[in-house]
């Protein structure tokens, strides 16, 4: 930086942060003003270039950043001040690190010459959520800034992404300095793989053509990583099985015959039995993460297990794998690709028509995912599947986290990747609302829709403020049971049905409250009301529409592996819940 | 099995609290952990000393590889290498018998009695047994204070670890 610029040139802090988003190609920005950031916002103020999105929580700031970068690709960017702000952001942080989304989060601080000293909304940011970001840094010099940020940008969104907060000092935002933004930028201590060891690639190329009893089980890395193409290519080349994990879903379209459904604790019965008598296993961008596998030591006992990811600490960190390839899924894929079509050899053809077989029979003995279609209660798959049926994969949906979590992952036909957009790794209950919002103002034309329960729902019900504000006309379905109805089920399950505090007393009438924000509230609660209401709210293109569906408040999640067991240990649903 | 681990990593304030903090959320062990700057002052290097399985220790190392402020990496313990920790020892010495005494072991440990005061000071270096070996030499003295270094390490020949 020229130390004898001229005073003309300089620029504040603020001004630079500002200019730095912009060069990045930020186009929200969701935060909430405070102390430390004062001279950020009133810089904020004197521009047009980025749109400030005033949440109404911190919380919500982070998982609206977060939904926004789901649905792009593009990092999510939020903006809170110092002490409080920080520590309500957390949670959104811890959020997207534990799925691997690209965010930068920008927490005030207080002036560099007060930190340590208790200074009002005084926190130590940096201390507090290192073990939750990927990467984090405190700006000690304006001249740093800019290159922080290009640094911050960097880490988020390469390799495997995560979240970045850049902790700014109150009066580092009023020094000047002039505004160069790096182009480029190189770490010597931070070099993402990309590319899949080829020697290792081959390897697992001969593997897989060797496969009698073959399942490929993908994650979140083929959605974060855009490789459905080379994924969709891939299977069908092969034919094989293909599972997703929840954070996989939509890589794959679930209507494609070769596709078997998710994976693990509520996964079909006939998914998991395949994962544990497979002989060869294709894990692409997953994390063998404990919902997934259940007991370690009896998951997939008789496979051989190839890895694609581009974490090699993802790599045989639960589950020891024979062939481990470090690179981006994409170009692992393509790389395998290009030698399945080159060889000779081809997919035993016998063996893999022997094992679809005996997939469809343990599909067609357990029927694990049904459920009674004729009772007088509305039940939560029901309109899942109805919504399903109704908008044929074309919209985008975020969920809460519990059982009607798990009734979108099973019921919801995904067809494409970015659709589905939920909190799989912390399940962060209030999530799902300004996720939504994130996801609208990215998509202004599309449908989205929100499926929560009248718990998670209460967490960030704020919210709708913001979705007033902004206009965003997201669909919420609030599929109320009364219950925190996971937890229910778990006390129903395994504490002899003593439901110890998941019954939600004192619930507001959700159409009102919905109402008094100035969006249109319904209740429906009955099962014949529950297509037209649906095609009702979805035609409502302008306004938000809060659903109050009174479902099934006895409804389980079925089928289900206990935590801790084997995964081909079901539990299915009792046969007297069906008459 | 125990395995020393050198890393070189960017000298800014934060580096050594995101590696510590790796093993306490992970629940990795730490036997020992020393860092300097190296002979570029935009780097540190450090040396740990911690116990795990197999997996553990490729966990461990994947992990520290992972954190954005860590360039470089080695297991010493994959090849030959020489391990060192300093150790000052403050003793007692009301005899002359025990002076005597401490001197023939001093001399015998290959130390340095470096403060004569109304008590010894004894500065010694060496592997971590020897270190042992020489407190437990002193069993009958009256310790006042230890303190040791923690280990160095540095692999043997051209094993290098440098950018």
């Amino acid at each position: 930086m020229n130390e004898d610029a001229n005073e003309a040139d300089q620029i504040t802090g603020a001004n630079i942060l500002i200019n730095s988003l912009v060069a990045e190609g930020v186009e929200f920005i969701f935060g909430y003003p405070g102390g430390a950031v004062l001279h950020i916002y009133d810089a904020l103020f004197q521009q047009n270039k980025l749109q400030h999105i005033l949440v109404r929580h911190e919380q919500g700031a982070t998982h609206a950043a977060d939904g926004y970068a789901r649905a792009t690709g593009k990092a999510g960017v939020a903006l809170v001040t110092s002490g409080p702000g920080a520590t309500n952001a957390i949670t959104g942080i811890a959020t997207a690190y534990m799925d691997s989304i690209p965010m930068v989060v920008i927490t005030g601080q207080v002036a560099s010459k007060l930190i340590g000293n208790d200074a009002f909304q005084e926190v130590d940011s940096i201390g507090i959520s290192r073990p939750c970001v990927k990467h984090n840094f405190l700006v000690k010099d304006v001249k740093e800034l800019a290159t922080t940020v290009k640094k911050a940008f960097y880490i988020a969104t390469t390799g495997r992404p995560g979240p970045v907060i850049i902790d700014i000092p109150k009066d580092i935002t009023a020094h000047k300095a002039v505004f160069e933004y790096p182009e480029k930028i190189q770490m010597r201590s931070y070099k993402p793989i990309l590319n899949g060891h080829t020697g290792q690639i081959r390897r697992a190329a001969e593997l897989i053509l060797s496969a009698k009893r073959p399942v490929i089980y993908t994650g979140g890395g083929v959605v974060l990583g855009n490789a459905s193409k080379e994924l969709i290519e891939f299977t069908r080349l092969l034919g094989f099985p293909i599972t997703q994990t929840l954070m996989g879903l939509g890589s794959y379209p679930a209507n494609d015959p070769l596709f078997i459904g998710m994976l693990g604790m509520h996964g079909a019965y006939e998914t998991n039995t395949a994962m544990h008598q497979a002989d060869v296993l294709i894990a692409i961008g997953a994390r063998f993460d404990d919902r997934v596998t259940g007991d370690l030591e009896q998951f997939c006992p008789k496979a051989k297990i190839i890895h694609i990811d581009i974490d090699p600490a993802s790599i045989s960190k639960t589950v020891t794998v024979d062939i481990p390839i470090v690179g981006t899924v994409n170009r692992v894929l393509t790389a395998l690709i290009k030698i399945i079509k080159e060889t000779d050899k081809k997919p035993d053809a016998n063996a893999l028509a022997a094992w679809w077989k005996q997939i469809k029979t343990w599909k067609q003995e357990t029927n694990s995912l049904v459920y009674n279609r004729n009772s007088d209660k509305i039940k939560p798959q029901f309109v899942i599947e109805t919504l399903s049926e109704l908008t044929k994969g074309e919209i985008f949906v975020t969920s809460d986290v519990g059982q009607h979590q798990m009734f979108v992952a099973q019921f919801y036909k995904f067809l494409q990747p970015r659709r589905w957009i939920n909190s799989g790794g912390l399940g962060t209950m209030g999530f799902g609302l300004p996720a939504a919002m994130g996801v609208q103002l990215a998509h202004p034309d599309d449908t989205v829709v929100c499926v929560t329960g009248e718990a998670s729902i209460q967490m960030c019900i704020q919210e709708l403020s913001t979705c007033k504000q902004y206009d965003l006309p997201i669909k919420i379905i609030n599929l109320n049971n009364g219950y925190m109805g996971m937890v229910r089920q778990w006390q129903e399950m395994f504490y002899d049905n003593r439901y110890s505090h998941s019954y939600v007393d004192s619930l507001p009438d959700f159409m009102k409250l919905a109402e008094s924000y100035g969006h249109v509230g319904m209740k429906i609660d009955k099962p014949s009301d529950v297509e037209a209401a649906l095609k009702e709210a979805l035609a409502i293109k302008d306004k938000l529409v809060f659903m109050d569906i009174i479902i099934d408040d006895k409804e389980n999640v079925y089928p289900m592996v206990a935590a801790g067991k084997s995964h081909n240990e079901m539990v299915l649903r009792p046969e007297g819940e069906l008459a | 099995m125990r395995h020393t681990i050198s890393l070189l990593l960017e000298n800014e304030s934060g580096a050594l609290s995101r590696v510590s903090g790796l093993f306490s959320a992970r629940g990795y062990n730490i036997e020992s952990l020393t860092v300097a700057a190296t002979e570029d002052p935009t780097v540190s290097r450090m040396t740990l000393v911690t116990r795990g399985s197999d997996n553990i220790i490729e966990q461990i190392t994947k992990q520290l590889n992972k954190l954005v402020d860590v360039i470089k990496l080695i297991d010493l313990t994959e090849g030959l290498h020489i391990e060192r920790e300093l150790l000052l020892v403050k003793i007692n010495v009301p005899t002359s018998n025990q002076r005597e005494e401490i001197k023939r072991l001093v001399d015998i440990f290959r130390g340095k009695i470096i403060d004569v005061s109304n008590n010894y000071t004894v500065e010694l270096t060496g592997t971590p047994h020897k270190l042992d070996a020489f407190i437990k030499a002193l069993e009958n003295m009256k310790i006042q204070e230890v303190v040791r270094s923690g280990i160095l390490g540095i692999g043997r020949g051209d094993k290098n670890l440098h950018l």
